[in-house]
């Protein structure tokens, strides 16, 4: 069936004339609309631009001046700016919002000849590690619809393991790319801070944000992850390197090479079965070549206060552009200051609201030093810890996320729990390190996710590295969920 | 330190964020039980260490100083609730 088959697989048959451009858009588009119903990955579907998109790419494809994805359905986030389709960042303050741009990542994805289905449900304006604080809808786990996708990337990281899109774009602020990518069994990259423009994506922690690729495979990521990084002047933190290169990726491996495993991330609140399985991994890979050292990296026990004083500080202020005035409705109120704060008051969800007074307060005079700026120094020092790390290791490897998939509704009245959800993923994001999570097995059915992070601007060798881990742990892409009609 | 009612309505005015009395109190029992958890920081030695605004080492990006795409007055006003003369229109900020 075509939508079993990897974009990389896709790609090949097309080329191969075994079937067309449109018949894989169709493909997809019938199965979304045979099954989203229930799961909810989606916010809009773009059927009848979709089916343009494609038949565009089949010209490509039969005057041969096709690239490596042109043709591929991908499903994006919510969250970034595509021309002439609404964009609502899951939120009710952008509810019929649609936008007059494209964002970078999705300028690239057009020229590189990618067919965009839709875009998919997230945790409003990203906040979120279950994808619950969605203003519109639920998405459910295709592997257990009674329990959460996870977030912010829920709706991309759930349709990629449905089987609605080979491939889908997410953003990672904390571990929104990964965390729900572990979670559904799928393969979710976070490039180095700068590798790819943020231009068009809703700003949510600016110094954290980083668009990245999921898909069913590593060699997907990776391929998805060339057309949409290199650089972009309209994006000033955007590094001035050339995009990741997938030739590099494919020649990589383990052996030989050297990780460490933070004692810090195989303790604590960590599932058993979550670490059985992680276990399990690392021995098969011991056996194959590869070198496991305990580490300790003690900052890593301070990352999820530093983040909730820091994203939500950065959310703060760019937050305070949705003002009712250029773009979303607009209540009234009493004068100009009345009417924004009745507007942002009345449509930002709980969640966002609860962001934003952390951040403000944090920001206010009085406490900037307390908490604030004290972040930023345990910031520098998570970051010196690491690097240390990085100048005798490979990389750090570790369980994705505490848990596997959590019941819908279970930690949605206790916002603390949700938060230590990004425990294993924060530090990443702290740093700007590119960061991988991919299946390594399952525990009571459910998929558990492997996390690798690496040295800044080691994308290629991360992603190496995690093609042969891939490659020796066949049985973790054994199994796919099944839906029933 | 416990914040106060007081302080939670203060917050809200400066983030301009309209919030009814439930919503005051709600959040009231979140920060404090948040603030409460972030005190780990507080007990953290970062005697020397500069403080890290952002991840990755940045350098100040320079544009050549020429006109280049931009969107046209229709495309950015077509979002916008209310609209005049080709101009946004914003509730009464000055009073005559």
């Amino acid at each position: 069936m075509i939508t079993d088959l990897a974009a990389s697989e896709l790609s090949k048959r097309l080329r191969a004339r075994d079937f067309s451009a449109r018949e894989v858009t169709q493909a997809y588009l019938d199965r979304i609309r045979s099954f989203d119903e229930q799961l909810g990955c989606f916010l809009t579907v773009c059927e009848e631009k979709a089916l343009e998109d494609a038949d565009r790419a089949q010209n490509l494809l039969n005057s041969g001046e096709a690239k490596p994805l042109t043709g591929i359905p991908i499903a994006l986030k919510d969250n970034l700016s595509t021309e002439g389709v609404r964009t609502t960042c899951a939120s009710k303050i952008l509810d019929n919002y649609v936008p007059p741009f494209d964002a970078t990542v999705v300028e690239r994805l057009k020229s590189a000849g990618l067919v965009i289905l839709g875009k998919t449900n997230l945790d409003e304006f990203a906040m979120g590690t279950s994808t619950e604080n969605s203003a519109f809808q639920l998405t459910k786990n295709p592997w257990d619809l009674s329990r959460s996708p996870g977030g912010s990337s829920g709706g991309s990281a759930a349709a990629v393991a449905a089987r609605f899109s080979p491939l889908a774009l997410g953003s990672d602020t904390g571990g929104s790319i990964r965390q729900p990518a572990s979670l559904c069994g799928v393969t979710g990259f976070k490039p180095t801070y700068g590798r790819c423009s943020r231009y068009g994506l809703v700003a949510f922690g600016s110094s954290l944000d980083q668009i990245g690729p999921i898909a069913n495979s590593v060699e997907d990521v990776t391929l998805l992850s060339e057309v949409i990084t290199g650089h972009d002047s309209r994006d000033s933190t955007c590094l001035p390197t050339p995009p990741i290169s997938a030739g590099a990726v494919r020649a990589g491996s383990f052996k030989g090479a050297r990780f460490a495993l933070p004692k810090e991330l195989f303790s604590g609140n960590l599932e058993p079965g979550v670490l059985q399985v992680v276990h399990q991994s690392i021995e098969h890979l011991q056996k194959e070549g590869a070198i496991f050292s305990e580490v300790s990296l003690p900052s890593i026990e301070l990352g999820v206060s530093t983040y909730y004083i820091i994203a939500p500080a950065e959310a703060s202020s760019n937050l305070a552009r949705f003002d009712g005035v250029r773009y979303g409705p607009r209540l009234e109120g009493d004068g100009h200051v009345g009417a924004v704060a009745k507007t942002r008051g009345k449509l930002f969800g709980h969640e966002v609201k609860a962001r934003i007074m952390i951040g403000t307060y944090a920001l206010s005079a009085g406490y900037y030093d307390a908490y604030y700026l004290k972040a930023q120094q345990v910031r520098g020092l998570m970051i010196q810890e690491f690097e240390r790390v990085f100048t005798e290791y490979d990389a750090v490897l570790s369980p994705t996320s505490p848990c596997v998939a959590f019941p819908l509704g279970e930690l949605s009245q206790d916002p603390l729990a949700l938060k230590l959800l990004d425990y294993c993923t924060i530090p990443a994001n702290m740093g700007g390190f590119p960061s991988i999570s991919l299946n390594c097995g399952f525990s009571g059915g459910l998929p558990v996710g492997l996390q690798l992070v690496g040295p800044v601007m080691g994308d290629e060798k991360l992603l190496g590295m995690a093609y042969a881990i891939e490659q020796a742990l066949p049985e973790a892409r054994s199994k796919s969920p099944t839906l029933e009609a | 330190m416990a914040i106060s009612l007081d302080e939670v309505e203060h917050v809200a005015k400066l983030a301009r964020l309209e919030l009814d009395e439930n919503e005051l109190f709600t959040f009231q029992s979140e920060l404090n039980a948040l603030l409460g958890t972030f005190q780990d920081i507080d007990l953290a030695n970062v005697a020397g260490i500069d403080p890290r605004p952002h991840a990755v080492e940045l350098q100040n990006a320079w544009a050549q100083d020429v006109a280049s795409y931009c969107l046209t007055r229709g495309a950015a006003l077509r979002n916008a609730p209310l609209t005049k003369g080709g101009l946004f229109v914003v509730p009464t900020i000055i009073e005559d």
